[in-house]
């Protein structure tokens, strides 16, 4: 099963639930109590989850590592593998830029 | 049965397992000798594609050279430019004659021919049963090449995926927006394909050559979506994916690119492979 069936398949289930209490086939007394939440849910369940995943992402991005002390290695390593390569008879094309 | 002594039963009980059992001792040895053959045995070769690194090249090779012998496991570095009008493949000559041609191994192609093909090309011409691919660039340190080789063997994982995003793994040099583009699109991608590794576009990776050489068979995309199909794919054939932290510093010499034709390209390799796969 492709994972673009696995969420048709369970969109379907929770679509034909919503549906069928929508249309009072379920849960009748509960749909008539809270008739609007229960139309406007597929809605509320999206916008918690924009939400979620918004704020998740935002952490992410804040908390992404910035490596600084990688950069500043790998100008040290940099400087060391020229060295070491000079000695060792290898030739650096000029930098024409 | 019940009145013997307990000793009794236990040289009885030792008795019957020996008498069942007459290899066990040679077993257990044999098993022990498989596990440290294993290490003596296995052989990293790693591909570097190169375009216009002229000056990256020679530093990677140094670095890649350092680590591998502090390490001491037996590797080859095999180069693959893609016809670089820059002298990319003359420093590898140079760096093939510092080296020895056991250690640096040349398979330039004429010209530009894509990433995918480029490895097919290194894996044919390859001696060792286990393949590291990373970019010459230097935005991959060899210094996480042990770690990776280490994860392998413990765990005898598939492939070992370096990781940006877990742990102490990082970037260096990404701004915010790039950063938020990064973590958005994993974020995405992780939802809509649950690929059990959490860096798809890392091309910083240790792979069985057997299992490198199937998933590639199987990849339609080019470019650097490509990494992500590879992940996919190995998970598609149930593979074992392990990961290490790594750090990522962005290009030193020359351009990063990441423009709206990359952010297209992954949308729609995203919507095909979780239409396929």
């Amino acid at each position: 099963m492709t994972k673009l069936m696995e969420w048709l398949a369970v969109l379907t289930v929770l679509g034909s639930i919503w549906g069928s209490m929508i249309t009072k086939k379920v849960g009748a007394e509960f749909v008539d109590n809270n008739y609007t939440l229960v139309l406007y849910s597929p809605i509320i369940f999206v916008a918690i989850f924009g939400l979620y995943a918004a704020s998740v992402v935002i952490y992410r991005t804040l908390t992404f590592n910035n490596c600084e002390e990688a950069s500043i290695e790998l100008q040290e390593d940099i400087k060391a593998a020229k060295e070491d390569l000079t000695r060792l008879g290898f030739k650096f094309k000029e930098i024409s830029t | 049965m019940q009145k013997l002594p307990l000793l009794i039963k236990i040289s009885l009980f030792i008795g019957v397992l020996v008498s069942l059992f007459p290899n066990l001792k040679e077993n257990l040895t044999l098993i022990t000798d498989m596990a440290g053959e294993n290490k003596i045995e296995n052989k990293y070769s790693i591909l570097l594609p190169t375009y216009n690194e002229v000056q990256n090249l020679p530093i990677i090779v140094w670095l890649i050279v350092k680590y591998m012998n502090e390490s001491g496991y037996p590797y080859e570095i095999i180069i693959i430019d893609d016809g670089s009008p820059d002298g990319t493949l003359e420093a590898g000559k140079q760096l093939q004659k510092i080296y020895g041609e056991d250690k640096i191994v040349l398979k330039p192609r004429e010209k530009k021919l894509g990433l995918g093909t480029a490895y097919i090309h290194g894996i044919k011409f390859s001696t060792g049963n286990l393949i590291f691919i990373m970019d010459a660039d230097l935005s991959h340190h060899p210094k996480f090449m042990p770690q990776m080789i280490e994860k392998q063997i413990k765990h005898n994982f598939d492939i070992v995926s370096g990781t940006r995003y877990v742990g102490t793994g990082g970037v260096y040099g990404w701004d915010f927006k790039r950063k938020l583009i990064s973590r958005g699109a994993n974020f995405l991608t992780q939802l809509l394909l649950r690929p059990g590794a959490s860096d798809l576009t890392g091309s910083f990776r240790l792979y069985r050559k057997d299992i490198l050489e199937k998933i590639i068979n199987n990849c339609v995309s080019k470019g650097y979506v490509f990494q992500m199909e590879m992940i996919i794919r190995a998970r598609q054939f149930n593979y074992t994916v392990g990961e290490v932290p790594i750090t990522f510093v962005d290009r030193v010499y020359g351009e990063s690119k990441l423009g709206g034709s990359e952010i297209f390209q992954f949308a729609k390799n995203l919507l095909y492979l979780f239409s396929t796969t």
